[in-house]
């Protein structure tokens, strides 16, 4: 599958599109198909995202899971301060990431 | 050290104006973002991977309590709670609004600080030796030609876009603490027949294609050197690649031109350069030298420390160094704890540190290149205090220049370019080698690790060298042995074949070994490497 993710224009926050509009969760990140650039465009036009860009990522039963570590990181935030990734109750929130 | 005057003080602030502005247009869509990224780079804001990322200068490590404060203010009130303080001995914030950017830019205008040329194509923060105005083997003071050369620098338009980044290094005595012929410009300030001037290295560098810079002038005098500098980067600028990125550093240049015909064209520039009047006069000279007067040392502080404290004795044979001044020493402040992540200090921390420069330092401190804090300028006699102070915010670690003073770049948990985490390796290594005596036994062993091939964590120059690559979508380390930043300057090389995350520990371990049972009497990693090549290390790793 494909997803679009960019960040927020003013806070630099990671966004994930959903199809509609755009979460900072990933678990709500939609497939855009062949559709991202175009939507990118058009978002990044309105300002609502900055930076926008299509990745690879892998259906799972707890939503998409990016296919590079790096869109992961992106995703939940630093491996080395779980305190301040979007998950900072969950300890073994990583180990999705790795 | 130096204080602005009111030309310094209006352009700072006419920029936080006129970046207030550019937010505000970008905020309201009337310039897009590729009209915007150079403008905000200009600014030192970076969009990285979790929010906008602020560099802000730390002009050649050097500032007060005053401006330290104001670092953990930024941290408390628009990050959240920390800083990172960098291998260009700047900091930077990784949780930064766009929206709030101009707010921080008046607020470190306020205190003389700002984010000016930490990115973009022009010439860097200058970066020095840490010991400045302290150290016991130093010939003059490097800050007063730093902050000649950041004067000069400043808005020069002459070297706002040139083919790419330029760092410049300055250092006064014959160790090198500040990697000075990896930079692109290393200027080794020395006295010859009692006259003060330079050696000028130029071309030197990390990143993909790392290079020790060659002398190009074994003396300038000091009336000439600034501009001899010009001359240098004129001839950069006008010949150095534009049409490739990564062939556009002045090292490539030198490199292409040869080191001879590089030197020719400098000194033809350099003769035209001189008439036109470039070097300041000596009443500017001397007005920038009194801001680094010494301070008013005391002349019979007591040369005696009590050591009764063991752990406290182990830091102090650890991390303070000879200070000129007798009675005094320097202070390393370690930002290395067992299991942390280097470089980095909580706002609490940086409180503390400024609170101890006030008391302690003449109000003093200092970001080292290896990512630790000093005190520049401590009564012995005061060192204990300290210590039980920084013990007790975790910043007393023992262990300056050994293995676990790891360099680390921010890597992929926090960078848009790194390829692999630079931090946790370091974490790991740092707590495979936690015992103090184990550590103190490995003796000095600077390791140092990058997340990429941009190498911010200098592993081209780590006695131990780790480079985070990208092995078909998984992170991979590769081993790198034998490198320097000191005087001593040396590159590193590859051991072989790379290692995943726990398998890069257990290699630092095997060559560790490796170390230890071919070492010679008072031999430190590096030498034994040196004395026995890479086919032991390698034998060991691979088999």
């Amino acid at each position: 599958m494909k997803l679009l993710t960019g960040n927020d224009l003013p806070t630099g926050d990671v966004l994930w599109w959903t199809g509609s509009s755009w979460s900072r969760h990933v678990e709500d990140a939609a497939d855009v198909g062949d559709q991202g650039e175009s939507i990118a465009r058009a978002e990044e036009g309105a300002r609502r995202v900055n930076g926008a860009y299509v990745i690879d990522a892998t259906a799972t039963p707890e939503g998409p899971r990016p296919a590079h570590i790096k869109d992961r990181v992106r995703a939940l935030g630093p491996t080395v301060r779980p305190d301040l990734t979007l998950k900072p109750a969950d300890p073994a929130a990583g180990s999705w990431v790795i | 050290m130096y204080k602005y005057d009111q030309y310094d003080q209006q352009i700072v602030d006419a920029r936080v104006e006129e970046f207030r502005d550019q937010v505000r247009r970008r905020l309201a869509g009337q310039i897009t973002e590729d009209q915007f990224k150079p403008l905000r780079l200009m600014n030192g804001l970076y969009l990285q991977l979790h929010a906008y990322m602020l560099r802000v200068a730390i002009p050649y490590g050097t500032l007060d309590s005053r401006q330290m404060r104001m670092l953990a203010t930024i941290a408390r009130k628009y990050d959240r709670g920390y800083g990172h303080f960098t291998t260009r001995q700047n900091i930077q914030y990784n949780w930064i609004k766009l929206s709030d950017a101009p707010d921080i830019l008046a607020d470190l205008a306020t205190v003389e600080m700002h984010a000016i040329q930490t990115s973009g194509n022009c010439i860097r923060n200058i970066s020095s030796d840490q010991y400045a105005g302290a150290a016991a083997d130093e010939v003059a003071d490097p800050r007063i030609w730093a902050e000649l050369l950041r004067q000069w620098s400043t808005f020069h338009p002459e070297f706002s876009y040139l083919p790419r980044k330029f760092k410049i290094a300055v250092i006064g005595a014959e160790e090198d603490r500040a990697a000075m012929r990896l930079h692109d410009i290393g200027i080794q300030l020395l006295e010859r027949d009692g006259v003060l001037g330079g050696r000028i290295y130029v071309g030197g560098g990390m990143g993909r294609t790392p290079m020790i810079a060659p002398e190009i002038k074994d003396f300038v005098t000091a009336d000439d050197l600034l501009s001899y500098v010009e001359a240098c980067l004129r001839v950069y600028n006008r010949y150095g690649r534009r049409d490739n990125i990564y062939k556009a550093r002045i090292k490539i240049l030198i490199h292409e031109l040869g080191a001879d015909e590089y030197r020719r064209q400098v000194e033809e520039e350099f003769a035209h350069v001189k008439s036109l009047g470039l070097d300041p006069p000596k009443a500017e000279f001397d007005r920038i030298t009194a801001f680094f007067a010494p301070p008013a040392f005391s002349t019979d502080a007591p040369e005696t420390i009590d050591r009764r404290d063991p752990d406290f004795a182990v830091w102090v044979d650890q991390n303070t160094a000879a200070h000129k001044q007798p009675g005094y020493a320097i202070v390393t402040i370690s930002l290395k704890p067992t299991g942390g992540i280097p470089g980095d200090a909580t706002a609490e921390q940086i409180d503390l540190m400024a609170d101890l420069a006030e008391r302690y330092s003449f109000d003093e401190l200092r970001v080292t290149h290896a990512q630790n804090i000093v005190l520049p300028h401590v009564r012995k006699a005061d060192l204990y205090a300290i210590w039980q102070a920084l013990d007790g915010a975790g910043l007393a670690p023992a262990n300056l220049d050994l293995i676990s003073d790891i360099i680390a770049c921010p890597g992929l948990d926090y960078c848009s370019l790194a390829n692999a985490r630079s931090i946790p390796v370091a974490q790991k290594i740092a707590t495979r080698f936690a015992d103090q005596n184990r550590q103190r036994d490995l003796g000095e062993l600077k390791l140092k690790i990058s997340g990429c091939i941009n190498a911010c964590g200098h592993h081209h120059a780590g006695h131990i060298g780790i480079l985070g690559v990208d092995k078909k979508g998984t992170e991979n380390y590769q081993l790198l042995l034998g490198g320097s930043g000191a005087e001593d300057t040396s590159l590193a090389k590859i051991t072989g074949p790379g290692f995943d995350e726990d398998g890069i520990v257990d290699a630092v371990e095997t060559v560790t070994n490796v170390y230890l049972a071919k070492r010679a009497e008072g031999e430190r990693f590096l030498d034994t490497y040196r004395r026995v090549g890479m086919e032991p290390f390698k034998e060991a790793l691979y088999g």
